[in-house]
């Protein structure tokens, strides 16, 4: 671990302590998680802490994580993962939360805290269903007006479930169920580890 | 007396000023804009879902799609994102080629957004002028991949093959006769590098004459001096990068700040604007492209001098060479393996970002351990930068908005995704 990544991560132990769920230094990058409901003061201490201050956000990503791995998936469904930008200390953050609720996830929006979270979290509600309370105007983003659903969710499947066509009949343009086979040309396999090492197995 | 009402109209997504398949929503009191509400994802393919169901190296030519006017970048910071979850270390060779590309690419995104604005706003001349540059990178793009523009050069562990050593020429036809063929294939003699070199040298007037068009033009600079103000505060609120943040005066270049590959070696310089209106914006691209050819130059001249292998020799990465295939079992095995399976990247997450000529690209990569991505965002500079759109035009006359959108330089591949 470089100097660097050490600061920062003895820093955020140091204003967060207990509220870190974990802290985790890999590949170059440091991400902490936090509980939903710190998660606004978290944000905020973040951009504001003279030590810390990440005063941009570059990127929120919703995240499905029912599907991780062979085994099935014990822990919450939904998070959502912001990078976050210091200029002024040339750090990089990344900040995890996951949602309480499965079946609902709600998480604190922070347009409040940068303004540019605005349209991250439209993308994130559009194509995970995540709810961001607080947000000013929680429209869909990305797909089509009148989509039913959210497409990047794991259990969607690739093709969807409605195509569209024009019908020369109705003169209009009609929706109807998908009429091509899924199809599945490299199997997704995860291999255990040091497979096809030398010496193994 | 009439009441006055405000009155909504629909800017696109056919209009030639919307760069594609932008619907901008615009609300309007007279001729003021006031409120700017864009509708984007006509153009999403679900290219983050799509990866999901395909290998990792299956993915790359996606990635040209993204933005289409800066191809090689996307790949970059792709490949960047696979290459720090799997710990391979890229060949000097290709980090040099990789560097070359990345500075050709941002020269052909900002002759196409210099050219484009121009044309938006009334300067029909520029976009001939830009075209005709971009043409000559173009054909580069072709000689080292095979394509003009949906390139798939980079791969995980370095770049697909070795520059060629040779350019292709044009011939005679009926549109083309022998003395202008002669005179396009000048420069094609030599080896790709002749060519290239070429090209720099030539570059420098070519912009000249950009300048000379535009920089001081009257009509250029009403249109552009104290449009689309941005204070540095607010771009940085707003989640900008590369040139629009620049041109609030923010010092802020990942090549400088966070190099990757071999940039810190590089000479150059980061322009910086002062107002940050879309005149300051179009002075730092300018100066940007004049920069990139510095940097160009520096690579040629290192790739002239430093023959090498081009993608790393770890066969659970790269392919092997056909020759080791076809006469090695260990070979012909990982060739197999790779090749009906694909790569197998390590359970971790990376975000690796490269400076693209829009800005910030970056590629947030989620891996189980599997072949295939569990999770891929992309994050597009021109997301960040149109979600500003109404709080940048409110105020501004609607004509001005062209000009904001211009500035903002916007390809709906990477917005839409």
């Amino acid at each position: 671990m470089s100097a660097k990544l050490e600061r920062l991560s003895q820093k955020l132990c140091d204003v967060f302590g207990e509220t870190l769920q974990s802290l985790v230094v890999d590949c170059g990058e440091v991400t902490i998680e936090v509980a939903a409901a710190d998660y606004l003061n978290v944000a905020r201490t973040l951009r504001d802490h003279e030590d810390l201050h990440f005063e941009q956000l570059i990127d929120i990503s919703g995240l499905d994580y029912s599907t991780y791995g062979n085994e099935s998936w014990e822990g919450k469904r939904f998070a959502s993962a912001a990078h976050l930008t210091s200029v002024r200390h040339n750090w990089r953050l990344r900040l995890r939360v996951f949602a309480d609720d499965d079946a609902f996830p709600v998480l604190d929006s922070v347009v409040d805290v940068w303004p540019s979270a605005n349209w991250f979290e439209r993308e994130s509600f559009d194509l995970y269903g995540i709810m961001y309370a607080g947000h000013p105007d929680l429209r869909r983003i990305l797909t089509d007006y009148g989509f039913v659903g959210h497409p990047f969710r794991k259990d969607f499947p690739i093709s969807g479930y409605v195509e569209m066509r024009y019908d020369p009949e109705q003169g209009r343009v009609v929706y109807q169920p998908v009429t091509i086979e899924p199809r599945e040309n490299t199997p997704r396999i995860v291999r255990e580890e040091n497979y096809g090492d030398v010496g193994h197995g | 007396m009439a009441e006055i009402r405000n009155y909504t109209i629909n800017f696109g997504p056919q209009h030639p000023s919307a760069h594609g398949v932008l619907r901008l929503v615009l609300e309007l009191d007279g001729e003021v804009v006031e409120r700017a509400d864009p509708h984007i994802g006509l153009l999403h393919r679900g290219t983050e879902k799509l990866a999901e169901t395909r290998t990792w190296v299956q993915s790359v030519p996606y990635m040209d799609r993204l933005d289409y006017v800066s191809m090689m970048c996307n790949e970059h910071a792709y490949c960047m994102a696979i290459e720090r979850l799997l710990g391979v270390e890229v060949p000097e060779r290709a980090q040099y080629i990789r560097v070359m590309f990345d500075e050709i690419t941002r020269i052909l995104n900002h002759l196409l957004n210099i050219g484009t604005h121009a044309l938006d706003i009334g300067a029909m001349t520029m976009v001939l002028y830009t075209f005709r540059e971009r043409e000559d990178l173009m054909d580069v793009y072709e000689a080292v991949s095979g394509a003009r523009m949906h390139a798939a050069y980079y791969r995980p562990g370095g770049v697909y093959r070795d520059l060629p050593d040779r350019m292709p020429k044009y011939e005679v036809n009926k549109f083309r006769n022998e003395k202008t063929v002669r005179e396009l294939n000048a420069a094609r003699d030599g080896s790709m590098l002749d060519f290239i070199e070429d090209f720099t040298n030539r570059f420098p007037t070519y912009c000249d004459e950009y300048e000379t068009l535009l920089t001081d033009n009257r009509i250029w600079k009403q249109r552009t001096v104290g449009i689309g103000v941005v204070s540095p505060e607010q771009a940085l609120a707003w989640g900008f990068t590369g040139p629009m943040l620049r041109g609030s005066g923010i010092a802020w270049d990942l090549r400088k700040k966070q190099p990757y590959e071999v940039y810190d070696r590089m000479d150059f310089d980061v322009p910086i604007g002062k107002n940050g209106d879309c005149y300051d914006r179009y002075l730092c691209r300018m100066e940007e492209m004049r920069q990139s050819n510095r940097i160009v130059k520096q690579c040629v001249d290192w790739l002239r001098k430093n023959p090498g292998p081009v993608i790393t020799d770890n066969h659970k990465v790269a392919p092997p060479s056909r020759e080791d295939m076809k006469s090695n079992m260990e070979e012909l095995i990982h060739h197999f393996k790779l090749f009906t399976e694909g790569i197998h990247v390590p359970k971790g997450e990376v975000y690796a970002a490269v400076e693209h000529p829009k800005g910030e690209f970056g590629v947030y990569a989620v891996s189980d351990g599997a072949n295939k991505p569990y999770r891929l965002k992309l994050r597009a500079p021109g997301f960040a930068h149109l979600a500003a759109m109404d709080d940048i035009a409110r105020g501004h006359m609607i004509a001005d908005v062209v000009a904001i959108i211009g500035t903002m330089d916007v390809v709906f591949g990477e917005i839409d995704r």
